[in-house]
């Protein structure tokens, strides 16, 4: 009944808790719009045929509604709304109040992007990670205009505002791969704002997880899921992790902060080095571009010229999905913004 | 036509109106809608002004510290006489005492002058002092967040009112020229009674900014 | 008065007073008029042309989304057109469409009246509406905005698009609405014909009553709100502007505390049309007449309650969104009333199937559908997955294009004979409202579908999987383009060459019809005495006397 119903409304499938209750409410009040619509129109339909004008000159009687007819009319779709209200605004209380036992991620939406924080762990760009069967709680701002997160397998959307932290929940139930939709307007990339939750086994996740503490930055989230549908926009910086990682520029440069052979990429864009030479370099495109095909011309004090020259290895686009990838490691991913900070504290048991 | 009606100056009475106590009855009843509207657009900026006083009370009364007290209190009584001449002159006016009627109504309007230039004074030590809306803030005193809310709500509250200063002032200075002209009398009187009544709102709206900004 | 004293003499077979489409031909006697009739038709033509200026944008927009890729439009020209659809859809076409045109028309008709209280403001009104239309003509001719109808800051006080003509034309176009609505009030209040007392207004009175109502009141709030906008814009002010302490979430507040109250400015005048049409057409008194009148000033009431429900999933807090949902359920009620009594009105009555009631059959399929679509919406834990979906875009334009337009054909085609004095054809008329509703359901329904699917709205790029249902859907609108199309050309066609009509071809008992079709410059020679209540079929006598002297 319910997969027949679910297919016949177009709805996606139901991957979490959240949407099998959502969905049942969804049948009742639907086929209930169809029964009353239906009876409506076909009470019209009759009355049209039964009352057919006869000759020109016909005339009518007055009619009035008596009382009970009156208070029908009001008391039935009354009853039927306030049901609804009331079976809707429960869950909808449920999905307000994320369970404690939660485990957070910090989402940062941009335009046109979305960036992911665990709180002990690794960021990531428009791939979310999550185990199954267990509550997830996201604590999400933006960086520039409103945004939506909407994930319609879960049923779940919440808009992402600037300067406040806004929060939903969710508990995947069936391991797999699902879209994140930007579902508030938000310009030119509004539509190819997408990213994709992908949701593990939960040994699977501890194994991911475990991975990228390990701390080899080199082969952390060496191998991103290739995002099919995922927007070119948003899709640069990923194809800049991927890049670094196949060019094997993560082997000297980390982007964690720590010192390496080359200077880390973290935090790297737009920040003053000092030259071998003493002069000051602000690290922009231009820096950055340049460094890549003449890594000896300009050298950071305190690193050795020992970098190859990437000129004819890198495609122009290659280049600028780097720089984008570099643009993207800030270190202060979330908090960004006039707020002063997350406005929940970690719930993490009682 | 009633004779009541066919005493009248030409052109007072409307074709589509049966008698004079209508036409009054909908002008008056046109010109409180009217007003209802003009509440409900400063409603926008009261709103705005409560949602931030909540956020940032302590800027919202420290910038209501710096501003001159004196200046608004003075302002405060210079509307309230203004109020009081052109319910004056409406008085006179359907009392047919006419040189009186317009004297009032030019003492208003020279009051409402008054108002302006005490309003002109302060916003010039506004920007003297940088103490403006939004991004041009840059008042030395008062660095609290909010602070250049606080200014962007004075701005926008003080400015919107002053701009019905002035209106209000063009629609006395037609109905000056128009009572001097004779056309209000104890016969009829609506036209300057309805002028008046906007006055009174312009003055009505001041008394709700005067404490909100000044005082608390 | 002053015309009987005229007319004394001349009333003994004399020729008639002249039609108010005579007095005077030129084109400077039209501009400069103060009879409600002129303003009224000047209004009708100019929200005709306007309908289908946006009505092409729609097109267009439809015509891209055939390919879930880049294709015809870039997207930012896609996001210029939806934003156009959109302010000119609203602005331009629905707030004045009936309230302006037929309201100004009709409604001194009905109530004995030979003009609105204010006739000098009501062609200020139109005025203002061409000067609010030239902004945004403006504002299209340098590019257009791109921030969508609803002007979500912080992304409207950032965007590097036209937004501001766009704004200030909001804002003047208010204005005109403000005027309309107080005018119509003061008029309902002071120019009532004797004997017309308020328990037998008309029922399109009483739905133009509580339009004007939310427009005298709401609309000012809009108009505080697009400034502070503008000044932001021009000022970097920073009232809703987080960068600086500001709260966007304000912004939509006070946007939807005027936007959600002027979906009835939208659909209560169409109500009305339905309540006087579908007395007409059945020949039968208005079932409850009562219970409809009072639930147009109880939607007008409740509306203004309900605007929260637009921000269920914008951050408002569990409490308030509890609130606003069990508010908006009774708009539902409210409705639910209103289509159960014209229903009622057709029981035991006597229908002649017409154009205006083919489109009467659509505005009851679409509102209940629609209007139970926004109960649920209403819902608050269905409308987390269906929020800013095209289950949103079905479920409006269900009520704005499925209610309120087709009220305004069915008006247009009613009162066309009593505005012009001619007939439309009437076979054509019943093929392009068959046309209509099909393509109207062929564009709609398949939207309702995505919404479930999960097609978010202002969606330039789509996933692929989304794409047979928005292929279906374009399909269904250019079918609908074609209906309107017909329904332009005959109309164009019968001002001229249609046939004469007679001064009541319906058989109307409804007030408008006591004069004249078309009515004379003053309405009335003498102002009737109303002796019946509108709409009483038990007899063939007029609903009220003309005492000539």
């Amino acid at each position: 009944m319910n997969e027949v119903l679910r297919r016949l409304l177009f709805l996606p499938d139901q991957a979490s808790t959240f949407a099998r209750d959502v969905d049942r409410l969804h049948y009742f009040v639907i086929i209930t719009t169809f029964i009353m619509s239906t009876a409506v129109g076909l009470t019209a339909i009759f009355f049209f045929v039964r009352y057919r004008r006869r000759s020109e000159t016909q005339t009518t009687p007055h009619i009035e509604p008596a009382l009970w007819m009156e208070a029908l009319f009001v008391g039935t779709p009354l009853i039927f709304f306030t049901l609804w209200f009331f079976l809707g605004f429960r869950e909808f209380v449920r999905q307000q109040t994320p369970p404690s036992d939660s485990m957070d991620v910090y989402v940062m939406g941009k335009k046109w992007m979305w960036k992911f924080a665990y709180p002990d762990g690794p960021n990531s760009i428009n791939v979310l990670r999550v185990p199954a069967g267990r509550n997830v709680r996201l604590l999400m701002t933006s960086r520039d205009v409103i945004h939506s997160f909407y994930v319609p397998e879960f049923r779940i959307k919440q808009d992402v505002l600037p300067g406040r932290y806004t929060q939903t929940w969710f508990n995947a139930t069936m391991p797999g791969r699902y879209q994140i939709l930007c579902a508030e307007y938000c310009g030119a990339g509004h539509s190819i704002m997408r990213g994709e939750v992908i949701v593990l086994k939960p040994q699977e996740y501890e194994n991911w997880l475990a991975f990228q503490h390990r701390g080899l930055v080199a082969t952390q989230d060496a191998q991103p899921t290739a995002l099919d549908f995922a927007p070119p926009l948003g899709n640069m910086v990923d194809q800049g992790r991927r890049i670094a990682a196949e060019q094997g520029c993560l082997k000297c440069h980390t982007t964690d902060g720590t010192r390496h052979i080359g200077p880390t990429w973290l935090d790297l864009y737009l920040r003053r080095e000092r030259l071998n030479d003493g002069s000051i370099v602000v690290a922009d495109e231009a820096y950055l571009t340049e460094s890549m095909m003449d890594p000896a011309l300009k050298v950071v004090e305190g690193f050795q010229p020992v970098m190859p020259s990437f000129q004819g290895k890198l495609a122009g686009p290659e280049v600028a999905a780097l720089v984008e990838y570099i643009k993207s490691l800030q270190s202060d991913a979330v908090r960004i913004g006039p707020s002063e900070g997350p406005a929940y504290a970690p719930i993490r048991g009682r | 036509m009633s004779p009541e009606a066919a005493s009248l100056p030409e052109g007072i009475l409307a074709h589509h109106f049966a008698s004079l106590e209508r036409q009054n009855e909908a002008m008056r009843l046109g010109m409180w809608l009217f007003l209802a509207t003009e509440i409900l657009l400063f409603a926008g900026l009261f709103t705005g002004y409560s949602v931030y006083r909540f956020e940032f009370p302590l800027a919202f009364a420290e910038c209501s510290r710096h501003l001159s007290l004196t200046a608004g209190t003075v302002n405060t009584i210079v509307l309230i006489t203004s109020s009081f001449t052109v319910a004056l002159s409406i008085h006179f006016a359907r009392t047919d005492q006419r040189r009186a009627a317009v004297v009032c109504l030019a003492l208003t309007i020279l009051l409402a002058l008054g108002f302006l230039g005490i309003k002109a004074i302060e916003y010039t030590a506004h920007f003297r002092e940088h103490a403006l809306p939004g991004k041009y803030y840059a008042f030395e005193e008062v660095k609290i967040p909010g602070a250049a809310m606080f200014y962007t709500l004075y701005f926008m509250m003080t400015g919107l009112h002053g701009l019905h200063v002035v209106a209000g002032m063009s629609v006395l200075t037609w109905l000056l020229w128009r009572t001097n002209q004779g056309r209000y009398s104890s016969r009829y009187y609506t036209g300057l009674e309805l002028g008046g009544l906007y006055w009174h709102l312009v003055d009505l709206v001041w008394i709700f900014l005067y404490p909100l900004l000044y005082l608390i | 008065m002053r015309l009987s004293e005229d007319d004394s003499h001349a009333l003994a077979g004399a020729p008639a007073a002249p039609t108010y489409l005579e007095d005077g031909t030129t084109v400077m006697s039209w501009l400069n008029t103060r009879d409600h009739k002129r303003v009224g038709v000047m209004f009708l033509v100019s929200v005709i042309l306007f309908f289908f200026l946006g009505g092409l944008f729609a097109l267009l927009i439809r015509f891209k989304l055939l390919q879930p890729g880049p294709f015809f439009l870039d997207a930012l020209g896609y996001n210029r057109m939806f934003t156009l659809h959109g302010v000119v859809m609203i602005f331009l076409f629905l707030i004045p469409s009936i309230p302006s045109a037929f309201g100004n028309f009709v409604l001194p008709l009905m109530l004995g009246a030979r003009d609105v209280a204010f006739p000098r403001l009501n062609l200020f009104s139109y005025y203002l509406y061409l000067a609010g239309a030239v902004l945004a003509i403006l504002a299209m001719i340098q590019g257009g905005a791109d921030t969508g109808w609803t002007f979500y800051t912080p992304y409207s006080s950032t965007t590097a698009t036209q937004v501001l003509p766009v704004l200030l034309g909001v804002f003047i176009l208010g204005f005109s609405s403000i005027l309309t609505g107080l005018n119509f009030i003061v008029t309902v209040h002071t120019l009532r014909a004797p004997g017309l007392s308020w328990m037998r207004l008309p029922l399109f009175v009483w739905g133009i009553y509580g339009t004007s109502i939310i427009q005298v009141l709401a609309t000012p709030v809009i108009g505080i709100t697009v400034l502070i906008v503008a000044v932001e814009r021009v000022g970097g002010f920073g009232l809703f502007d987080p960068a600086r302490g500001g709260d966007p979430v304000l912004f939509q507040h006070m946007f939807w505390f005027y936007s959600h109250p002027a979906v009835y400015i939208m659909v209560l005048p169409g109500m009305g049309v339905i309540s006087e049409t579908v007395a007409a057409f059945s020949r039968k008194n208005p079932f409850g007449y009562k219970a409809i009148a009072m639930s147009s000033l109880g939607i007008a009431f409740v509306g203004f309650f309900t605007w929260g429900h637009h921000m269920f999933v914008a951050g408002q807090s569990t409490f308030n969104a509890g609130a606003f949902g069990i508010l908006s359920m009774f708009v539902g009620v409210f409705t639910a009333i209103k289509v159960f009594n014209w229903v009622g009105t057709m029981y035991r009555g006597a229908i002649s199937f017409k154009t205006p009631f083919a489109y009467i059959c659509g505005f009851l399929y679409f509102i209940v559908f629609g209007g139970m679509t926004g109960v649920a919406l209403a819902t608050t834990s269905l409308d987390i997955h269906w929020h800013d979906t095209y289950f949103v875009v079905a479920h409006f334009h269900f009520i704005m294009v499925g209610a309120s337009v087709m009220a305004f054909l069915a008006a247009l085609h009613y009162w066309f004979p009593k505005m012009f004095g001619r007939m439309y054809p009437e076979g054509w008329g019943l093929v392009a409202a068959s046309l209509i509703i099909l393509g109207f359901n062929a564009t709609f329904i398949p939207q309702f579908l995505l919404g479930n699917f999960g097609m978010p709205r202002r969606y330039y790029q789509y996933p692929e999987h989304f794409q047979a249902l928005n292929v279906a859907s374009t399909a269904g609108a250019t079918l609908l383009g074609f209906g309107f199309l017909i329904i332009l050309i005959y109309m164009t066609i019968a001002l001229r060459y249609g046939q004469r009509s007679e001064a009541n071809p319906w058989g109307s008992k409804g007030f408008e019809w006591l004069t004249a079709s078309p009515p004379p410059t003053h309405n009335f020679d003498e102002i009737p005495t109303i002796t019946q209540m509108p709409h009483d079929y038990r007899t063939h006598e007029p609903p009220g006397v003309i005492r000539v002297a």
